[in-house]
C-alpha cells in the first residue's frame, strides 16, 4: 500500500500543483482520480475532506491533509529536496504574500473574463489586466517568481501559464500577450520548458476539448 | 527608532491579531494607529501598495502585509511560545483551520451582523453550520492550538470580540453557550490568558464603532 496517495482530477490545475511539488521532492505516490465535474465524488474522499469535500487531498500514512496550499507547505516541510519556500522568513513571507494574492486577486477575474460575456467580461477583463501589470512587477531581475528555479507562487500560477492560456486560446481573448506582458511572457516559456512541468501538465488537447465542451453546454442551457 | 513598527487600528481583528502574536514573543514595537474607515497615511500607502489595508508590519525597514503571512513571519523571526506546532501535520491542520475561519466563518458571521432580512437569516444559518465544524474541532482541547493558544486562536479573536460585542448590541442569538458550549469555554478560557487580559481591545471604542456602524446600516435601509 502506498505510504502517499492523492485525491486529485486530471484537469484540475490545485491537484495539479500536488504533483508538481511531489515531484520536484521525488516522491512516489499512488494517484486516485475523483470525478469531480460529475458530482461524483468518492467516499473516501468525502470521508477525508468532509468540510470541504473537494480535491486534493493528500493522504500521508493515512493522515490527510487538504487545501492546496497548505499541502505545499506540509510537503515542503516533510521532504527533502528542492526547496518550495525559500529559507529566509523575509523572502518566505513574500511568497505566501504573492499565493495569496494569485489565489484571491488575480485568477477570480481572470476566470471570470474567460467565461463570461459584455459588459461582464470588460469589467472582468480591465480587472485581469491590473492585477497582471502588479504581477509582470513581480518578475524584475527574475527568471522565476521563486529566482533561479521555481518555487510556490509558480507552482500556484500554473493555472496562468496552461489553464489560462489555453482558454485565452479558445475564446480568442488577448488579456496576456508577449506584447503586453514581455516579462510575463518569458515566464511562461521558461516555466513550461521545464521537464517537471512539461511531464506533470495535463494534455493540451485534452483540456482544450473539455473546456470547448463545457462552452458549449453552457451554451446550449441559455 | 524602533526597529519593529505596526501599522495598524485598534477597530481591526486583523491588527489585534499581529499585537498579540508580537506581545506572546515579548517583541517591542510601536503602533501607528491609521485612520482605515476615513483617511490612510501616505506610509501605509507606500508600504502596501498591493492591497491598501492594515496590518502591515515593518522589520528593519521592510514592510510585510497580509495578517496571516505576518503571523507566520513573527514565528519564524523570533524566539519565544510558538505559534504554529513544531510538527509538520498538526502544523498543517493549524493552517487549514485559519483559513477556515478566515474564508468560511468570518465572511458568513460578519454578513449575519451587518445585513438584515432574508440575506440576514440564509448568513445566520451558514454562520451556525460552520460555528458548529469549529465546535467539534474543540473537543477534549483547552485551545485550538492545544494546552497554550497558537495560531488558530489569534486567528479566532475576532468571535471574541467582533462577533459578540455586535451580537449582544444587536440582539441576536447565533453563538449562545446553549448551543455552542465548547466554543463559549474557548471563548472565557481565551479572554482569561494573560497576554489577552492584559491587553484587551477597547471594548468602548470597539461598542462606539459599532453601534455607529449600526445606525449608518438603520438610516440606508
Amino acid at each position: 500500500m502506498a505510504e502517499v496517495k492523492l485525491f486529485g482530477n486530471w484537469g484540475s490545475p490545485f491537484s495539479c500543483r500536488i504533483e508538481i511539488a511531489l515531484k520536484l521532492k521525488g516522491v512516489e505516490y499512488e494517484f486516485i482520480e475523483e470525478d469531480v465535474y460529475n458530482d461524483n465524488k468518492s467516499p473516501l474522499l468525502l470521508k477525508y475532506n468532509p468540510v470541504h469535500k473537494k480535491i486534493p487531498v493528500l493522504l500521508h500514512n493515512g493522515k490527510p491533509i487538504c487545501e492546496s496550499v497548505v499541502i505545499l507547505e506540509y510537503i515542503d516541510e516533510t521532504w527533502e529536496g528542492p526547496s518550495i519556500l525559500p529559507k529566509d522568513p523575509y523572502e518566505r513571507a513574500m511568497a505566501r504574500f504573492w499565493t495569496k494574492f494569485l489565489e484571491e486577486k488575480c485568477f477570480p477575474p481572470m476566470k471570470q473574463a474567460s467565461w463570461s460575456t459584455g459588459e461582464e467580461q470588460e469589467k472582468a477583463k480591465e480587472e485581469a489586466t491590473e492585477l497582471l501589470k502588479i504581477l509582470e512587477g513581480t518578475l524584475s531581475g527574475k527568471k522565476f517568481f521563486g529566482g533561479d528555479s521555481i518555487g510556490m507562487v509558480d507552482i500556484v500560477a500554473n493555472f496562468i501559464a496552461h489553464w489560462f492560456i489555453i482558454l485565452q486560446e479558445i475564446t480568442g481573448l488577448e488579456l496576456l500577450t508577449h506584447e503586453k506582458f514581455p516579462k510575463l511572457g518569458q515566464w511562461l516559456d521558461d516555466y513550461l520548458s521545464c521537464s517537471i512541468i512539461k511531464e506533470t501538465l495535463p494534455p493540451k488537447d485534452k483540456l482544450t476539448a473539455s473546456f470547448q465542451a463545457r462552452i458549449q453546454a453552457a451554451t446550449t442551457s441559455k | 527608532m524602533a526597529e519593529v513598527k505596526l501599522f495598524g487600528s485598534s477597530g481591526s481583528p486583523f491588527s489585534r491579531r499581529i499585537e498579540v502574536a508580537l506581545k506572546l514573543k515579548g517583541v517591542e514595537y510601536e503602533f501607528i494607529e491609521e485612520d482605515i474607515y476615513n483617511k490612510k497615511s501616505p506610509l501605509l500607502l507606500k508600504y502596501n501598495p498591493v492591497h491598501k489595508k492594515v496590518p502591515v508590519l515593518l522589520h528593519n525597514g521592510k514592510p510585510i502585509c497580509e495578517s496571516l503571512v505576518i503571523l507566520e513571519y513573527i514565528d519564524e523571526t523570533w524566539e519565544g511560545p510558538s505559534i504554529l506546532p513544531k510538527d509538520p501535520y498538526e502544523r498543517a491542520m493549524a493552517r487549514f483551520w485559519v483559513k477556515f475561519l478566515d474564508e468560511k466563518c468570518f465572511p458568513a458571521m460578519w454578513q449575519a451582523c451587518w445585513s438584515i432580512g432574508e440575506e440576514q437569516e440564509k448568513a445566520k444559518e451558514e454562520a451556525t453550520e460552520f460555528l458548529k465544524i469549529l465546535e467539534g474541532t474543540l473537543s477534549g482541547k483547552k485551545f485550538f492550538g492545544g494546552d497554550s493558544i497558537g495560531m488558530v486562536d489569534i486567528g479566532a479573536n475576532f468571535i471574541a470580540y467582533w462577533f459578540m460585542l455586535p451580537q449582544e448590541l444587536a440582539g441576536f442569538e447565533v453563538l449562545t453557550k446553549e448551543k455552542f458550549p465548547k466554543l463559549n469555554e474557548w471563548k472565557n478560557e481565551y479572554l482569561n490568558c494573560s497576554i489577552i487580559k492584559e491587553n484587551p481591545p477597547l471594548k468602548d471604542k470597539l461598542t462606539a464603532l459599532f453601534r455607529a456602524r449600526f445606525q449608518a446600516v438603520g438610516a440606508a435601509k
